[in-house]
């Protein structure tokens, strides 16, 4: 879990991982050296206050260097709101985060389909499943490249919350080893919270991830 | 040496902050056909002359002040 200032969810991240048996740890962001990490996640928040641009400024964390090169190596890495904003600002993901269409901040469940259940993200989740997960942001409006490839939409909202593009709501890399989403699964990783779809998600990264480990020895 | 950049949506990406606005100075009873918001950035910098200055602020628009997706921009050197 990478932690930049104004960074907010990585607490709920951690815990959220913990409870799926990971053993999730911070990492501050000035950090230019990443510890012997299986998988990364970038939280939600307001990194830097979101100047300039949302996720901006937090691309020039060393941490966030580090994360590139885990990315360019194959490693697993899934941002989550202001995490996705940034993955964007990085050049990880296609596309951009705008304001939300109605200029309003938006915070409520909203459901989802699952496009993609073949990603180390997705793959506890079926095909076309219908997950009902949090959102809570301004700046959440997808824009994809005018080149985005179909197959790299792995959620499309059901319900717009913010006026993306396409419905979409979480969008992975090429290779499909890095994923950004808007939504919050952290947030919903236990009935008593609403949802424990969320659970889906992290549970799928926390399995890919822990396999990925096994299958090195 | 001094700086002026304007960054703007680029045309055609929906700019709710312009509709807004737009849309309040229909309320004062201007007619607004279009309102697009951008921003400012005011800059100095250290460049030997008018043409280093221009090619350095260039460069900083494109790897941080503006995100080509979904902005344009326009460097204006003062002096």
């Amino acid at each position: 879990m990478i932690t930049y200032p104004g960074s907010q969810d990585d607490r709920d991240a951690l815990w959220a991982l913990g409870a799926l048996d990971a053993e999730a740890i911070s990492v501050w962001h000035e950090e230019h050296e990443l510890p012997d990490l299986d998988a990364v996640v970038i939280p939600g928040g307001f990194s830097y206050g979101d100047y300039l641009r949302c996720g901006a400024i937090a691309r020039f964390s060393p941490a966030t260097a580090a994360v590139c090169e885990l990315a360019d190596a194959g490693g697993l890495v899934l941002g989550i709101c202001n995490g996705f904003q940034v993955l964007c600002e990085a050049g990880l993901l296609p596309g951009a985060l705008l304001r939300n269409e109605s200029l309003r901040f938006v915070c409520r469940d909203v459901p989802l389909t699952v496009e993609r259940s073949d990603l180390a993200f997705t793959r506890r989740c079926r095909l076309k499943q219908r997950l009902v997960l949090p959102v809570k942001h301004g700046d959440g409006r997808y824009l994809p490249p005018p080149d985005l490839d179909p197959s790299q939409v792995v959620l499309r909202y059901l319900e717009n919350p913010n006026g993306s593009v396409e419905n979409i709501a979480g969008v992975c890399n090429e290779a499909g080893n890095v994923m950004g989403l808007m939504p919050h699964p952290e947030h919903a990783v236990d009935p008593l919270l609403g949802s424990d779809d969320g659970a889906l998600l992290l549970a799928s990264l926390v399995d890919a991830a822990r396999d990925r480990v096994l299958a090195a020895y | 040496m001094r700086a002026t950049v304007l960054v703007r949506p680029k045309p055609g990406i929906l700019d709710p902050q312009g509709e807004a606005v737009g849309s309040a100075l229909g309320h004062l009873g201007f007619e607004v056909r279009d309102a697009r918001v951008g921003k400012v950035i005011d800059l100095e910098v250290e460049a030997a002359d008018a043409a280093a200055a221009q090619a350095q602020v260039e460069q900083m628009c494109e790897q941080l002040l503006a995100n080509p997706l979904i902005e344009s921009y326009e460097v204006e050197i003062v002096g």
